[in-house]
């Protein structure tokens, strides 16, 4: 669906601050596919990612999206921005119109599309983000702080992409808001096949929700596959600061304890059945 | 008991055009009618903090933890009821009680003034009319405590978020407070950041004797303190130590918070623990399983 | 991109020049102005050269940056000359329609010229060498005395330093929201001027809603460090004039002293 390949981008060229942030990068996502890309600040994630729609054009490498480079000659870059949407950290502080329903439609509007399939497509994106229909004619200023990142992603959700990117939308939530974000990403994929690109510092969030996991460091990807192919790589994780999930550390240490438990489980509830299994045996 | 801070029976509404447009009072998430009926933001709080200890403030955005802590320092002061601090009654002088209660907020990048890292911490003193070889002599100390010592002449806008909030944490102890209190200073940080600021926090409990309220959405980080308490709709819900109202996993999670990872594991095995480390949780469940018999 | 930018073209450094106290540059660069105006005779022109020469050449600063800062004012600069050259009487050297070139014209212009390359070049210079923040504070301590006629002076120069350390935040936020607003098809680039004032919306709106959030926590975080106005406040750096300011300041009154001298007893010279 998405791929991009060997892709080097520097900031400040030419000047005392020249910083390499992405250094012979190569990531991918399929259709239907949930992506966790994770790694510190600074690792090249944020430059990543807005390549991926082309916001900033890559020294070397290329983009394809669906085959076709971005960046060749002819490409229609706002085509590139609908297809594969992506949503800012804090995005709620892009809300700009005086209703909800009216901040949603700028991007199907964008797209040129008519008032009625704008309207759908409003009403289709409030749906997938919990959003009461209630709420279109409210300021968006008036909301509270969760609701108002929802409405930033059914701000991008609207132009229904084929690839959702989200730079750490949960950040600065409490726990539900956390869980409900992730819950309505989930659906958007569920049911619209798109595939899904999360970057986040949770390693819990990812256990939740990603198939696969690409993990950067130091402007390029060091690790890159399932969970289990990332996750049994523990000593390359703590080896950039990063670790397993609280419960597969857990589970690890039962382990050296000598209780012979499957530590290839990352959520609460793989963990549990784990555990038991041990006992059911 | 060295009581330090004492709410005795404080409510407080917000004034109705404010509590439309207040962040974390208009936060919860489908309470869409509450700027029609504004519920106070705290009803009947009662709560005492002894000197040098702990306390993590938990509750879900519009519980009254953000009200609560800007009662600390007179920023609000209470419709009925009383906020004592340090034996003053925080209605009294400003100036007397800000200098008492050092207050660092979730944005680091609003809370700084100046655009050097010292200058910044000089302000408060600057403000009190504090002497300049005395202001350098602290500004220098709070920086040391901080571990920001290296960073001094930087400008604010290229450190970490993590630095920034350790900045701000200078800003405020270079005042000598007795309390440290923290509105989600860790919300908008990586992790790294957030482990920065948690450390500085603890250190400067432990060495220096500070007593620390914090507000914090992150469990693992609730876990750390000397007692949590449990904020819901402007009262305090529940209040004890971490193992004690972690224990409550039920009752948390009906209030719209969880538990750590290994509580939450713990208790989904059916065992009556409340493990704060991933040690503690792994010797639970083995003490627990290896009396049974193997296959 | 946007974060590209620097404020005031700050160069770094540490010659002389550099760690002059800003004030002193200030009124240096003040008495250098004065005595720009007042030189009116090759010889005074080239006293004010001379010290403005050494001065660049003091500092390091590179003559290509120099110039670079002018490029924007060559206009002015081009204009003025030419209107000199056209519009001063004495006698014509050179005649054709309704203009004519004067040998005065020519002199007037070459001067007009110089002093405005200077004038800019000396400007340029204290820029170049002092930090924005240096700068703005060494202002407001100039202008502190103003507060005795209750000029709001603490104020000014409290907004001074808010505004220098927030246009680095503001320029990266208005690159965000700039990016986010690109996401979703924005377009900044083309159209008339009535479509691209219409395009900023979704990029000001929601900068201004930030930059009042801003202030709103701002003034907040600023109470709470016991914040009450001017009154009473001290300073943790109080600036020293040293004997390196007290000699550039005498330079700088000997070259005032000596250009209007030269230019009183102007009959004096050939």
């Amino acid at each position: 669906m998405l791929k991009a390949e060997n892709l080097t981008y520097i900031y400040g060229q030419n000047t005392p601050f020249e910083t390499k942030a992405l250094d012979g990068a190569d990531f991918s996502v399929s259709a239907g596919e949930f992506a966790g890309l994770i790694g510190h600040t600074g690792s090249g994630k944020s430059t990543l990612i807005q390549h991926l729609n082309g916001l900033l054009k890559p020294h070397s490498g290329r983009i394809l999206l669906e085959g076709r480079d971005i960046w060749e000659k002819g490409a229609k870059m706002r085509g590139v921005r609908f297809a594969v949407g992506l949503v800012f950290q804090y995005p709620e502080y892009q809300l700009f119109e005086e209703t909800v329903g009216k901040d949603i439609a700028f991007g199907p509007k964008a797209m040129g599309l008519s008032e009625a399939e704008t309207d759908e497509r409003v009403r289709e994106a409030m749906e997938f983000t919990g959003l009461g229909a209630d709420l279109a004619e409210k300021s968006p200023f008036d909301l509270s702080g969760g609701q108002k990142r929802r409405v930033a992603i059914a701000g991008v959700i609207a132009m229904r992409p084929k690839v959702l990117v989200l730079d750490e939308p949960t950040a600065g939530l409490d726990p539900s808001g956390r869980r409900e974000i992730l819950t309505h990403i989930q659906d958007y994929r569920a049911q619209t096949g798109a595939a899904v690109v999360l970057v986040t510092h949770s390693m819990e969030d990812i256990a939740r929700v990603a198939d696969t996991v690409t993990v950067l460091s130091r402007a390029k990807p060091i690790l890159r596959g399932t969970l289990d192919e990332v996750f049994s790589r523990r000593e390359v994780l703590t080896g950039i600061g990063l670790d397993v999930p609280a419960v597969t550390r857990v589970l690890l240490r039962l382990r050296a304890l000598g209780l012979d438990v499957d530590a290839g489980a990352y959520t609460l509830e793989d963990a549990v059945r784990a555990v038991k299994a041990v006992r059911a045996c | 008991m060295d009581e330090i801070i004492r709410f005795e029976h404080v409510s407080y509404s917000y004034p109705t055009e404010v509590a439309a447009a207040d962040k974390d009072g208009a936060a919860s998430g489908s309470s869409e009618d509450r700027s029609v009926t504004p519920a106070p933001a705290l009803n009947g709080v009662s709560l005492a903090v002894r000197r040098g200890e702990t306390v993590a403030l938990l509750g879900h955005n519009g519980s009254g933890k953000s009200t609560l802590v800007k009662m600390l320092n007179g920023m609000l002061t209470p419709d009925t009821g009383t906020v004592t601090v340090c034996g003053m009654d925080t209605g009294g002088d400003p100036l007397k009680i800000r200098q008492q209660v050092g207050l660092v907020f979730q944005n680091p990048d609003n809370q700084i003034v100046a655009t050097v890292v010292d200058e910044d911490v000089a302000f408060a003193l600057e403000n009190l009319g504090v002497p300049p070889a005395e202001i350098r002599e602290r500004v220098d100390a709070a920086l040391r405590d901080v571990g920001m010592s290296e960073y001094k002449s930087h400008a604010p806008h290229r450190l970490s978020g993590g630095q920034k909030q350790r900045v701000a944490i200078a800003g405020v102890l270079a005042m000598n407070p007795t309390v440290l209190a923290l509105d989600e200073p860790t919300a908008m940080l990586d992790p790294k950041g957030r482990v920065e600021v948690m450390e500085t926090v603890r250190r400067l409990n432990a060495e220096k004797g500070v007593t620390v309220v914090m507000v914090t959405h992150h469990m693992n980080e609730a876990a750390l303190f000397d007692r949590v308490v449990v904020m819901d709709k402007g009262a305090v819900a529940l209040d004890g130590s971490p193992r004690e109202v972690f224990r409550r996993a039920e009752e948390l999670q009906a209030l719209g918070l969880t538990v750590p990872q290994t509580v939450a594991l713990a208790q989904a095995l059916g065992l009556d623990a409340a493990p704060l480390t991933e040690e503690e949780c792994a010797d639970a469940i083995y003490h627990a399983y290896k009396g049974e018999p193997h296959c | 991109m946007l974060k590209d930018i620097t404020l005031g073209q700050y160069f770094p450094g540490t010659t002389l020049i550099h760690r002059l106290d800003p004030r002193a540059k200030m009124v240096l660069l003040f008495a250098f102005i004065t005595a720009l105006l007042m030189a009116n005779h090759p010889l005074t022109y080239g006293f004010v050269l001379l010290y403005l020469t050494v001065t660049v050449s003091v500092s390091r600063i590179k003559l290509s940056s120099l110039f670079r800062g002018l490029r924007p004012m060559l206009f002015i600069i081009v204009f003025t000359a030419v209107l000199n050259i056209f519009y001063t009487p004495g006698e014509p050297l050179v005649t054709f329609w309704v203009f004519k070139i004067t040998a005065e014209g020519i002199e007037r212009a070459a001067f007009m010229a110089l002093r405005l390359i200077m004038l800019i070049s000396a400007t340029f210079l204290l820029t170049y060498t002092t930090s924005p923040l240096a700068l703005s504070d060494a202002l407001a301590r100039l202008l502190s005395p103003l507060g005795k006629i209750r000029v709001p002076v603490h104020e000014f120069a409290m907004m001074m330093t808010i505004a220098m350390r927030f246009i680095p935040t503001i320029i990266e936020e208005t690159d965000k929201i700039m990016n986010a607003q690109k996401a979703r098809g924005a377009d900044f680039e083309t159209g008339n001027l009535f479509r691209r004032a219409k395009a900023l919306i979704p990029l000001l709106v929601p900068l201004f809603v930030s930059a009042f959030r801003r202030a709103d926590e701002l003034a907040v975080a600023m109470e709470c460090r016991c914040y009450h106005g001017g009154k009473g406040r001290t300073r943790m750096n109080q600036p020293h004039m040293a004997a390196r300011d007290v000699w550039a300041l005498t330079t700088s009154v000997a070259l005032f002293a000596g250009v209007t001298v030269l230019g009183r007893l102007g009959w004096f010279l050939p």
